[in-house]
């Protein structure tokens, strides 16, 4: 075997109680690509802000080139020679390529920065690594493909020999992954070892030379690439059916006949040609990569983006949805992805984050009624159990879980006909998660309509009463519950 | 376990994490006012020189309930001193033309409103900054106070508006004193028991999403941005009542009081919290400082430099605040 560039011992992490990771073991080789793969929770990203030095863990050991080495803190893992790859994030994007490679090192000449070597070093680094990029240009102006390769030029230019990858080709267009996997290819031959995150089956196969496989904070494999197919990859992520964590259970109350929402031949910048329908108290759950288009679709539904082409009804009439406030109006409510950006604010108390949408039904005569609003407040946080201090607790200072929980509490209480939810469960422990499902459930025999977007499909056949499966925007495939025999099934249809 | 409404135990939460650095001006304020007590005596603690205290703060008190809520809505406006300038003038102007008090008071209101409207537009339609909006302002709203009387003062010879607006006094309070609580008042009930109130931090506390929520967040800035102007334009008002004249100099400089006083009451420089008494409290501790100052036998000179190492206190005090 080839040389060993770095190995993970026994890696064991846990924050508040809860095991994120417990006695993983990683390793990798020199100038091999191995992939990491696992749902949401599985432990990927922990494993690799440990690595990163993001990260202490609590038990284990780290050995970079055989030498045991503690990585404490992001500053040793650089001089380890590790080193991530944001899509554009560390970029700053008034600065040229070359400033921006050499940002931090700049080669000096009497007392100034020495323009002309960081413009001939960046322009034979680029020549080096095939690509077409010349060194003034700005950040500002290249799409998110070039920034990725200005970020491995900037990694490489600082002797990186361990490369991480997260989703890198989650917004690149084809034409661009084509390029990335050109110029992954030529760092293997130069000895780099990369470390691969994906959720894109078809992609892994094509580049990774191992796959390890994660699912909740253990480690259930390590193979070589080519011992595996696509089918023992997705049956080890989703593990034995008796230790799933969601189960169908048949509805008390069948689906309405009213048919709430029909979209008709929606395009989009992603989407081509999407049609459904939504009937009273169905839940529909969407099934897709991110890029796939699933985002986009609530987006529009909700007002905030334009849709190309296509037609919305509601409740047998058409209707425009240009803004968020006319989503508001047609009564469809969205719990955003990132509840910390788009969904609370974090400054702010449990009560205040709760109202914030429905202010309208705690106002009388153009004041507010505090007895009224803490009543309903009081009453959300006994209904979702939001484990919170009191009502006037900040936000910021809930468990992700409990946060999410205010987050739905607050659209909640706006009664809506139609709930699109995002990703509801991402970064919430599994008691919440099951918590949340279970609501959206009981919310859907209430007569609520609800879109679900996530990427744990045994979320999606735990609630679910038919399933889109989103690929590159398109529809490609629509299966009612109970014609879906298992998992598999589904995430074959999102590898498309 | 679901938490269950108690409210005995609540208020003992509440009190037992009554927050030192949101509240630090209560505590500076008594200090302060202690530490004259001590070193001036009488020369402090009269009520000649209280009363006094009271209507130079007046005016500022008033502007900062309204950038209070500027400030909380995640914007910031430097033109209020020259808007105040300005309606001063246009006040005094229109009462020599028209005699006619009340037409006056509105017109200087109206322009006030108008440029805070102006101000709010380019901020959210435009785009372009509040910070660079209002400096931008601020030069104009004072070129055009000192162009349209060519610099010179325009004096005021209505008594009824001097004693309404400057000099009078109800049941021996000074009639500035009853204008202040009677903005703070409705500052506070606006901020506190109105959904507007509740706009404004949400839009200050989380932009994005406030504007997931449904909230049309342009039209929450730029109405915070009205509500300086026409705070700005009353200040004005108030200014020629003392003073008896409309002139451009009035309110140089009160944009940083006032910012200071919001800031040192304790609503965060960068938005989401709001403590409309904390700045009246922070506009009367500016006050007494001055005031103290002077009577101390400190120099114009040396009171500026005070005045200014307050404006870095109250910026550090708003960036630790964000940093918890």
């Amino acid at each position: 075997m080839t040389h060993q560039t770095l190995e993970l011992e026994g890696m064991s992490k846990s924050f508040g109680g809860v095991k994120a990771l417990d006695d993983v073991d990683f390793d990798l080789v020199e100038g091999e690509v191995h992939a990491l793969v696992g749902g949401n929770g599985a432990g990927k990203s922990t494993l690799m802000k440990i690595l990163t030095g993001v990260y202490q863990a609590d038990a284990g050991v780290i050995k970079v080139a055989d030498k045991v080495g503690a990585i404490r803190n992001p500053t040793d893992a650089m001089k380890n020679g590790i080193r991530m790859v944001y899509q554009e994030l560390s970029l700053i994007p008034y600065l040229t390529v070359a400033e921006n490679i050499f940002l931090n090192y700049e080669p000096m000449r009497r007392g100034t920065i020495d323009k002309a070597q960081i413009v001939s070093k960046t322009k034979a680094l680029l020549d080096e690594l095939g690509i077409d990029l010349t060194p003034d240009q700005k950040i500002v102006d290249l799409s998110v493909g070039y920034c990725q390769l200005v970020e491995i030029a900037k990694a490489l230019s600082a002797q990186a020999s361990i490369l991480v990858f997260d989703e890198p080709t989650a917004s690149l267009t084809s034409s661009e992954v084509d390029k990335l996997f050109e110029l992954i290819r030529l760092l293997k031959s130069r000895g780099v070892s990369i470390v691969y995150i994906s959720h894109r089956m078809k992609e892994i196969f094509d580049i990774s030379d191992r796959i390890t496989v994660l699912k909740d904070g253990r480690k259930v494999m390590t193979a070589k690439t080519e011992d595996l197919d696509i089918g023992a990859v997705i049956d080890a992520m989703i593990g034995k059916a008796a230790e799933r964590n969601f189960e169908w259970t048949p509805r008390d109350v069948p689906v309405g006949d009213e048919v709430r929402l029909e979209v008709e031949n929606l395009s989009g910048k992603i989407l081509s040609d999407v049609s459904f329908s939504l009937n009273a108290g169905e839940v529909l759950g969407i099934a897709g990569l991110i890029g796939s288009g699933r985002t986009e679709l609530l987006e529009i539904l909700f007002g905030l983006r334009k849709a190309s082409g296509g037609r919305l009804r509601i409740k047998g009439k058409d209707v425009q949805i240009a803004s968020i406030k006319d989503a508001i109006g047609e009564n469809i409510a969205l719990v955003p992805e990132d509840r910390r950006r788009k969904g609370l604010a974090l400054i702010h108390s449990v009560k205040d984050n709760i109202l914030i949408a429905s202010l309208n039904k705690v106002t009388k005569n153009g004041l507010l009624q505090n007895k009224k609003a803490v009543e309903i407040v009081e009453q959300s946080v006994s209904e979702h159990s939001i484990k919170t201090g009191s009502i006037d607790t900040i936000v910021g200072m809930l468990s992700g879980g409990n946060q999410q929980k205010v987050l739905l509490s607050k659209w909640l209480n706006t009664h809506p006909d139609i709930l699109l939810l995002n990703e509801p469960t991402a970064g919430v422990d599994i008691a919440s998660k099951a918590e949340i499902i279970n609501f959206v459930r009981k919310l859907s025999l209430g007569g609520t309509s609800a879109i679900l977007v996530s990427s744990e499909i045994a979320e999606l056949l735990a609630v679910c009463d038919r399933i889109l499966v989103l690929n590159d925007g398109r529809v490609v495939r629509s299966l009612k519950r109970d014609a879906i025999q298992s998992e598999e099934e589904i995430q074959h249809a999102i590898q498309g | 376990m679901p938490y269950k409404g108690n409210h005995m135990e609540r208020l003992i939460r509440g009190a037992s994490k009554i927050n030192i650095q949101e509240n630090i001006v209560y505590f500076a304020f008594v200090i302060v006012v202690i530490f004259f007590i001590f070193t001036l005596g009488d020369r402090f603690l009269s009520v000649v020189n209280i009363l006094n205290i009271a209507r130079q703060t007046a005016i500022i008190s008033i502007m900062a309930v309204a950038m209070t809520f500027v400030i909380a809505s995640g914007q910031i406006d430097l033109s209020v001193g020259s808007i105040a300038a300005l309606s001063s003038l246009v006040v005094a102007l229109c009462l020599r033309e028209t005699d006619s008090l009340v037409l006056s008071v509105l017109v200087g209101l109206f322009v006030g409103t108008l440029i805070g409207a102006t101000n709010g537009l380019l901020a959210t339609k435009v785009g372009v900054p509040a910070f660079l909006v209002t400096l931008g302002m601020m030069g104009i709203a004072k070129g055009l106070a000192m162009w349209i009387t060519n610099t010179m003062a325009v004096p005021i010879m209505d008594k009824d508006y001097n004693v309404i607006f400057g000099l009078g006094t109800v049941a021996g309070i000074p009639i500035l004193l009853i204008w202040t609580a009677v903005v703070l008042i409705a500052g506070v009930f606006v901020m506190h028991q109105t959904p507007f109130g509740k706009k404004i931090l949400a839009v200050g506390g989380n932009e994005t999403g406030a504007r997931y929520s449904g909230i049309n967040v342009e039209r929450v800035k730029m109405l915070a941005m009205c509500l300086t102007g026409a705070a700005a334009a009353f200040a004005g008002i108030l200014y020629a009542g003392r003073m008896q004249a409309g002139r451009f100099t009035f309110g140089e400089g009160d944009e940083l009081t006032v910012i200071a006083a919001v800031v040192l009451g304790g609503t965060n420089l960068y938005g989401g919290t709001a403590r409309v008494v904390g700045a009246v409290v922070g506009s009367l501790l500016i006050g007494v400082i001055n005031n103290g100052l002077i009577i101390l036998g400190l120099s114009v000179s040396q009171q500026i430099i005070v005045r200014g190492m307050i404006v870095i206190l109250a910026a550090a005090l708003g960036l630790s605040a964000r940093k918890r």
